[in-house]
């Protein structure tokens, strides 16, 4: 297999993963802010913190405000991490190697862009913004069924694996840290909130079910980090994603370097005991995880892609 | 709406399917009347199903827009075939075998001793000022001796039924995708007619081709590394180059997908690492191909290239340097190439040219510019040329300041009334102007395409068939003589369908 469509395949998966967990993060946000009191909701800001996009926001928007950041997330295309954004990425990765995708999942990769352009406007309203995010998220699923379900599953399809769950574990680790980070002070007077707040962090990675389910205890702070960070069983994990990316690199030629580093980022989980991190122990905890996770992506590109002269994408 | 010959007004011109209004020519009377059984609703029907086909398949064309933008637009398909007997094709067939074979050897010729300079056939002139001749290949020997593998000539037939060859396309031909497409849109939206006239297949096309690049494998192995090298999603070619790989089953290779080794040999960039390519069909232009031989800031290419090539570890198809055949004052000595080298009559005549460079021809071009056809030397898709009898004064103005200023890079030919075919516009059937580009492969052995691209100039009266200018096309069907003969005297016709429960 070439090592551009190698490269575009792993793009493709992770744009398209960016697209979805963004829609996720800001669709569980509107949802918070709607039980919380005005006066200690923590707002929209923490939204542009998770993208690291905040230099980039201030050159263009004033203040953050609710139309400013969702603005900004879904549709700027100023901005290459906003939903718009990693849709047309997405789709441009794709363009060049469609005798690799089934035909299916390119037609819905295009009308997910298009859709994702067509409804914006709507989406930025507050009554057209939950139907608008649901139906990206819902999209999004759908082509990684049409991919998982029909598209061969070759090397090509490894790369793809590799780029979804290289994004996941990213975005993750973005979610918890900052939706802990930015939480409420621990005071007397929030304490009734505080739960509401974890149950956001579990529903913008659709996991409160299923942590009900495997944890069968209440939603506090210390099992929540414990279930994202580290079940085995449940696949918007960290862990779940490290694990996946193990095994797509054992199938991968020419793997050693990768390997090592990804079981240096298992190592890393397996020596946390990230229930019990205080909030500034977890953010440099997130902080190794992010390091540990740029650092498989360059062994990823220094190993199977175009060097970087030759590539265009990246 | 009726389909009714006797009002299709095709006199003056030579039809594909007509001797005259009303009356079709014998050979193909039951082609005509098979049309007019079936009806002109479900012709139109026919269209339309063929046209979403078009859509449902992918089958797309790439054109620039002004605003430097590119537009992915549907292939313009009109779904009556045009139709020519198998005994008149074998003739062409052998015609332009003769004339490409000619051309490999003239452009060997050319890179070695140039003798057919020396002979005095060929001016010496006309080869120190063609763009397209290559510094950078003389003395190469390419495999077999063959430059140009892929020729695709256009070929138009004029009014007395001749058939010329009015250009020959020896640098990166394109069309041959929408010839195999074309028949697969027709075999699903008139399968009765297949039944009755057998046209002769031309879907072997993508494995001939394969054989042919195969065949000049440097390495003897059993599979060797074939590649296309495309300029990449932009270029108006793209469909066919990804088609042609897809359909080879061979990489589809970008310029940065590719590296020249310090052992000279090439390597395409795999996932298992650097693996070694045995022969590039490459729809690059030369100039773009290599960055250290050619133009420095061409993105396209890869550095080095030229320096494998040279050593004989891959092959380029067509070589680096065919072009120089393609110019169109070339053109007009490939009869005297033929009788210079293989010493034969030409088979397919070529359309009487006159070259500028010559100065009773200047004189006569320019006194008589509004009847004749005037091509710059180098342009292709139909650039820069003029029309005589559709132009503007100020338009033959232009043109005779560009003939005097430079009549090595002119040629001017008749206006030919090129043959026409009906064609469906709107509702009607009405007569369209067509052209016909067929394709050479050329190796170990060489092989013509059955029939070939037959594109239409859509708008009344014009001669332009290229698709960026408004053209469209139609199968091709090389009928057996026999078979034709046959279905007329069994006086079968397609079935009119009748709608039931």
């Amino acid at each position: 297999m070439l090592s551009r469509v190698a490269e575009n395949l792993y793009w493709l998966a992770r744009y398209l993963e960016r697209a979805e967990n963004t829609a996720r993060i800001v669709n569980v946000n509107a949802n918070l802010l709607l039980d919380l009191p005005k006066g200690i909701a923590p707002g929209w800001a923490p939204l542009v913190d998770i993208t690291g996009a905040n230099t980039l926001f201030e050159e263009h928007y004033k203040d953050y405000g609710e139309r400013q950041v969702m603005r900004f997330l879904l549709g700027d295309e100023r901005h290459p991490g906003s939903i718009l954004s990693a849709l047309n990425a997405a789709r441009e990765n794709c363009r060049t190697i469609r005798d690799f995708v089934p035909r299916e999942a390119w037609e819905q990769i295009n009308s997910l862009t298009l859709y994702a352009r067509e409804g914006l406007q709507k989406g930025l309203t507050k009554n057209g913004r939950h139907p608008y995010l649901r139906g990206l998220i819902t999209g999004s699923q759908l082509i990684n069924g049409l991919l998982d379900g029909t598209m061969l599953h070759d090397q090509g399809f490894e790369f793809l694996t590799l780029g979804r769950y290289l994004e996941r574990a990213d975005m993750t680790t973005r979610i918890a840290d900052v939706h802990s980070a930015t939480l409420l002070p621990d005071t007397d007077e929030v304490r009734p909130y505080d739960n509401i707040q974890w149950v956001s962090v579990l529903k913008s990675l659709t996991a409160y079910q299923m942590y009900r389910r495997s944890a069968q205890i209440r939603v506090q702070r210390g099992p929540v980090l414990g279930f994202i960070f580290k079940s085995p069983r449940f696949p918007r994990s960290v862990r779940w994603c490290i694990d996946h990316i193990r095994i797509c690199l054992e199938r991968l030629p020419r793997n050693e370097g990768a390997l090592r580093v990804n079981g240096r980022l298992v190592r890393s989980l397996d020596a946390v005991d990230v229930e019990h991190l205080s909030q500034k122990e977890l953010h440099e905890f997130v902080d190794e995880l992010q390091l540990g996770i740029g650092d498989l992506h360059q062994e990823i590109a220094e190993t199977w892609f175009l060097p970087t002269e030759a590539s265009a994408v990246g | 709406m009726e389909i009714d010959w006797s009002d299709y007004d095709c006199d003056g011109f030579y039809d594909e399917l007509l001797a005259k209004r009303g009356e079709p020519r014998p050979e193909l009377g039951a082609l005509a009347s098979d049309m007019q059984a079936l009806g002109g609703d479900e012709l139109l029907a026919r269209q339309l199903a063929a046209e979403v086909s078009i859509k449902e398949m992918g089958i797309s064309f790439t054109v620039y827009s002004e605003e430097g933008g590119t537009i992915d637009r549907a292939w313009p398909y009109d779904v009556i075939p045009r139709v020519i007997p198998e005994q008149e094709w074998r003739r062409v067939q052998q015609g332009l075998k003769q004339r490409v074979q000619a051309l490999n050897l003239f452009i060997d010729d050319l890179y070695h001793g140039q003798q057919i300079v020396e002979d005095g056939v060929f001016p010496k002139d006309v080869l120190t000022k063609s763009v397209n001749f290559r510094p950078q290949c003389v003395g190469i020997d390419p495999p077999l001796g063959i430059w140009a593998h892929i020729c695709g000539s256009d070929l138009v037939r004029d009014a007395d039924g001749t058939l010329y060859v009015l250009e020959d396309n020896l640098r990166v031909p394109s069309g041959v995708s929408y010839m195999l497409e074309n028949r697969l849109v027709t075999k699903r939206v008139f399968p009765e007619l297949f039944e009755h006239y057998a046209p002769l297949p031309v879907d072997d096309y993508p494995s001939q081709l394969f054989d042919t690049l195969a065949a000049l494998s440097p390495r003897p192995a059993e599979y060797p590394e074939v590649v296309v090298l495309t300029p990449g999603i932009y270029n108006s070619a793209y469909f066919e180059h990804a088609y042609l790989a897809q359909q080879m089953g061979a990489e589809l290779v970008e310029g940065r997908d590719l590296f020249v080794g310090d052992d000279d040999c090439c390597y395409m960039r795999t996932v298992d690492g650097p693996a070694r390519v045995d022969v590039i069909y490459r729809r690059v232009d030369d100039l773009f191909l290599d960055p250290e031989a050619f133009r420095p800031d061409s993105a396209l290419g890869v550095a080095g290239l030229m320096r494998a090539w040279k050593a004989g570890n891959v092959v380029l198809a067509n070589a680096p340097g065919a072009g120089v055949a393609d110019d169109k004052v070339v053109y007009a000595f490939v009869p005297e190439i033929i009788r210079y080298y293989l010493d034969e009559e030409p088979i397919v005549p070529n359309v009487p040219t006159y070259r500028c460079m010559e100065p009773d021809a200047m004189q006569y071009v320019l006194e008589h510019m509004a009847e004749l056809v005037v091509k710059p030397a180098n342009e292709s898709g139909g650039y820069g040329m003029l029309v005589g009898p559709a132009s503007t004064q100020a338009e033959r103005d232009r043109m005779t300041a560009a003939v005097k200023r430079d009549p090595r890079n002119y040629i001017a030919q008749p206006t030919l009334k090129l043959s026409t075919v009906p064609t469906v516009i709107k509702n009607r059937i009405e007569p369209r102007h067509v052209d016909l580009r067929p394709f050479i492969l050329s190796a170990d052995r060489q092989q013509v395409t059955m029939g070939g691209l037959t594109r239409v100039a859509l708008r009344k009266g014009s001669l332009v068939v290229n698709s960026s200018q408004g053209g469209g096309s139609k199968d091709t069907w090389i009928v057996p003589d026999a078979l034709i003969g046959e279905h007329q005297a069994s006086g079968q016709s397609v079935q009119r369908q009748t709608q039931t429960r």
